[in-house]
């Protein structure tokens, strides 16, 4: 035969377009890989035998350690992120591409006057927050932060501090960025540059020789990651001098959607006669401002609310049922629960499988599994928690989790055999030629609240005005 | 994943039972720490170094919503001093020990992940004393599991630290070379210039040789009339240690370079060391109870190692007591029951005994008892080769006796 496929695996978002430069001056375009396809499956215009396939760029390097690609190109902060954590990991950092924005850096609020990370006083209890939890917490182990915890957040990391968090370890473009937000570097771990990773394995035994051939024109050598080139001392016990923010005087905190949900949510609170500057306008403030004193108000992204009201956080928040049930599913005596449905952004949380499949229920899917047909099963999902709770309740083993950040559907047939994820008029699936053969349940915006804020009078009235509004137009 | 088959299991209880029975002897008590227990008290006092941190087992525990990590337990001696802090009195005295298994991430999957050790632990005891006791509770033990040659090898990292003061680093330099030095890297000290002669002389002189005994260390005294206080105590400190030593004919050697390992350790260390192999090791930390919130209570400890024990423990294999084999000839409700009341019978007289009923195999035991049916049995002695027939239980008892 001697024909073996070379699967590449290429960044959505922020480095989409330089890659797309990139691959074409090294000769080695793929049609279609532009900012406006909507195709994840693509062809190389120049060798036969290689195919790309287009992944969130959180995805890439776990999809290049488990063999699934041979290649992939993604920022440096994502081969970090997994190799932090798995240095094990069969992943090569192959080459600097040379290309690329933005560094990751320490953040804290400008208004504890910090300057350096060394200003930082041991004896304290940070809260770090970061969409790089792997990362959050190795910076915190290599600069000595002594006792800390980690919140890890899906996006929106720069508006936790300072009074959700002390610190946040996050990917900026420019300095201004941080400044608009109120945060002050206090050190910069590394220029956040595209890199090339290889699996490990192929490297050993494929025959890739001519893809490196095209692409080693343009290797740049690496630099240094900042804090594994230091070291750095233990640090002496005192405080950190605490701030006292307009946010602490509030007496209940609401947390808000950004995203699809925005939209809709902003047109509810109007209707309930709820108006917050800089949301209900199509403002995309992080911090709108509301008539009413004594609340305070966020936008943050709704897969982590039900996480923010858990710890205390946020009393409040509008997110979806789904994120709800998934944070449950693996914090079953969390304080967080549902007050009220609102109704918008309805979706089903589906089972769905590749039409070809001999599948069209989930007592069948058992039975082609456990016969060893496909096992173990590999099963994408956004919910992993939920989609774990599934699997083990419907006797659906052995299995394999594949955690994906968005766009789960592009992971079949070729890296994943199931899916679980929400869809809602299941046009999506339709288009990838898959079928729906189990529905979790139906999923819809709610308000969700902490059942200990709500036992504490000073907020419960405060809670009870604000359900009142709603229960006023009706909502129950 | 490492199982621990029947024979190994005999070792690892045979060198705790050691342990125990030296530990009790000298006034220590036996504890267990949990095997889950919060990160952050690993990584607030610092004790740590982050290249240990790295290698944890952490994750969220139930109500991790919070962020609070749990880990499985990397480091014994740690959660003694919590233990300490959380259960006994202000400054009291405490010997305490412990058999624990420890865990840290291994990247290649080829070495262990989980580790047993053998620790105990003198909080409370300021003086030298209680460093020349942990030693020789330490060295008493390998002694009585019959190890062969240990080497004893001392260092100081109350000196050493003082040392590196001498230079007049900035804080962060300081660390650094310290870090070096405990993963065994003196380049960077002796290539530092701007010292003191005697200083020039020590790390030139002195560094790389063996003491044997207390004498070195007062040569070293001899040359250093110029150091700061804090060193100058620390000689003195560990000139008393040694000198003990001596007199208790404790042989040692000092090493002021071994002092590689654990960043909590803040006056005298050793390792005990089979070739290159370490069995355990130990050392005073007066700073871990205080950075872990507790009050200024001055410690020192040891651990052993049960792998590299097991590996040089002398073991005959088989070495077990004297077995009996009661085995039924048939399955009729007679046979079974005389069989289960024989052998209980005589386990109650202290005898280790199994029951067979198929075809199984008769080698390993000392006796071999058959079971007929009423009032008949049959007792072959393997060692001895003979065979007897017997009537009764109280003949069987009495034949097994000799």
């Amino acid at each position: 035969m001697g024909y073996q496929s070379i699967r590449f695996a290429l960044p959505k978002g922020r480095f989409l377009s330089s890659t797309a430069q990139f691959l074409e001056k090294s000769g080695l375009t793929f049609s279609g890989y532009d900012a406006k396809t909507r195709r994840y499956c693509l062809e190389s215009s120049v060798f036969s035998n290689l195919v790309a396939k287009v992944f969130q760029e959180k995805d890439i390097p776990v999809q290049v350690a488990m063999g699934n690609y041979d290649f992939g190109i993604c920022g440096l902060d994502w081969i970090e992120e997994l190799q932090t954590r798995y240095p094990a990991s069969a992943l090569i950092s192959v080459a600097n591409l040379g290309y690329g924005n933005g560094s990751i850096c320490v953040a804290a609020s400008k208004r504890l006057g910090l300057s350096r990370i060394d200003d930082l006083p041991g004896g304290c209890s940070y809260r770090i927050v970061s969409e790089y939890p792997n990362l959050a917490e190795s910076m915190a182990l290599a600069f000595r932060l002594g006792e800390f915890r980690i919140i890890p957040v899906w996006g929106a990391a720069e508006v936790y501090p300072p009074e959700n968090a002390d610190l946040a370890v996050l990917w900026h473009e420019e300095q201004e960025e941080l400044s608009f937000h109120g945060l002050t570097p206090l050190a910069e771990l590394f220029p956040v540059m595209a890199c090339l990773i290889a699996n490990k394995e192929s490297l050993e035994s494929k025959d890739l020789s001519q893809i490196l051939g095209c692409l080693s024109q343009q290797f740049v050598a690496r630099g240094d990651i900042f804090w594994v080139t230091r070291d750095f001392p233990r640090r002496d016990r005192s405080t950190i001098g605490s701030i006292s923010t307009d946010w602490q005087m509030k007496k209940v905190k609401l947390a808000l959607p950004d995203g699809h949900q925005h939209k809709p949510a902003a047109q509810l609170l109007e209707r309930v006669g709820l108006s917050f500057h800089g949301y209900s306008t199509g403002g995309a403030s992080r911090r709108p401002r509301s008539d009413l004193d004594w609340l305070g108000v966020k936008v943050i992204r709704p897969q982590d609310m039900p996480l923010q009201v858990a710890n205390g956080n946020f009393d409040l928040a509008i997110t979806g049922e789904d994120w709800l049930k998934e944070h449950l599913s693996r914090f079953p005596s969390s304080p967080v629960e549902k007050l009220l449905g609102l109704g918008f952004g309805g979706v089903r949380i589906v089972v769905a499988i590749s039409q070809d499949a001999p599948v069209d229920n989930v007592d069948a899917l058992r039975t082609l599994v456990q016969g060893g047909k496909i096992a173990p099963i590999r099963v994408a999902s956004e919910y992993v928690n939920l989609a774990d709770k599934y699997l083990r309740d419907n006797r659906i083993t052995p299995y394999k989790l594949v955690p994906t950040w968005g766009a789960s559907e592009a992971f079949l047939p070729d890296d994943a055999d199931l899916l679980i994820d929400n869809t809602e008029t299941g046009k999506t699936l339709e288009r990838h030629r898959l079928k729906v053969i189990d529905v979790l349940f139906h999923s819809s915006a709610c308000l969700v609240g902490n059942k200990d804020s709500i036992a504490i009078p000073e907020k419960k009235e405060k809670i009870d005005f604000f359900l009142t509004s709603f229960h006023s137009v009706g909502f129950q | 994943m490492q199982d621990v088959l029947p024979e190994d299991m005999l070792r690892f209880r045979h060198v705790a039972d050691v342990f125990r029975e030296s530990c009790q002897r000298w006034g220590y008590h036996e504890v267990r720490t949990p095997t889950l227990e919060y990160l952050h008290l690993f990584t607030s006092t610092g004790t740590l170094a982050p290249s240990m941190l790295r290698r944890v087992y952490s994750f969220l525990d139930w109500d991790g919503w919070s962020g609070e990590r749990v880990v499985l337990k990397p480091d014994g001696t740690i959660p003694i001093a919590r233990l300490y802090i959380d259960n006994f009195r202000d400054r009291e005295v405490a010997r305490l020990f412990y058999v624990t298994n420890i865990f840290a991430f291994e990247g290649t999957g080829r070495e262990k992940r989980e580790r047993w050790q053998y620790g105990a632990e003198f909080l409370g005891g300021a003086q030298f004393t209680s460093d020349v006791e942990v030693v020789l509770l330490a060295r008493e033990v390998i002694y009585q599991l019959g190890l062969g040659e240990v080497e004893l090898k001392l260092s100081h990292a109350g000196l050493v630290k003082a040392l590196v003061r001498e230079f007049g680093l900035s804080f962060e330099e300081e660390a650094k070379v310290l870090n070096c030095i405990r993963e065994g890297d003196w380049s960077i000290l002796k290539n530092m210039k701007g010292s003191a002669p005697w200083v020039d002389s020590l790390l030139t002189g002195f560094l790389d040789l063996q003491g044997g005994s207390s004498n070195f260390l007062q040569n070293i005294k001899a040359i250093s009339r110029d150091a700061s206080a804090d060193f100058k105590s620390a000689l003195d400190n560990f000139i008393s240690i040694t000198s003990s030593l001596d007199i208790l004919g404790c042989d040692y050697s000092i090493d002021i370079k071994a002092i590689s390992g654990f960043e909590y350790y803040t006056g005298v260390c050793f390792h005990f060391l089979s070739g290159e192999n370490r069995v355990g090791g130990g050392g005073r930390y007066d700073d871990l109870i205080p950075l872990m919130g507790g009050s200024e209570v001055p410690a020192c400890g040891f651990a052993l190692y049960a792998d590299p024990i097991m590996e040089l423990l002398p073991w005959k294999e088989g070495e077990s007591a004297e077995k009996v084999l009661v085995k039924g000839k048939d399955l009729s409700e007679e046979t079974v029951s005389r069989s289960f009341s024989l052998a209980r019978l005589l386990r109650d007289a202290g005898y280790m005994v199994e029951l067979g009923f198929d075809e199984c195999k008769e080698a390993g035991y000392r006796w071999f008892v058959s079971v007929f049916d009423v009032d008949s049995f049959s007792i072959m002695d393997c060692e001895r080769q003979q065979t007897l027939q017997v009537n009764s239980e109280e003949e069987i008892l009495a034949a097994i006796r000799g």
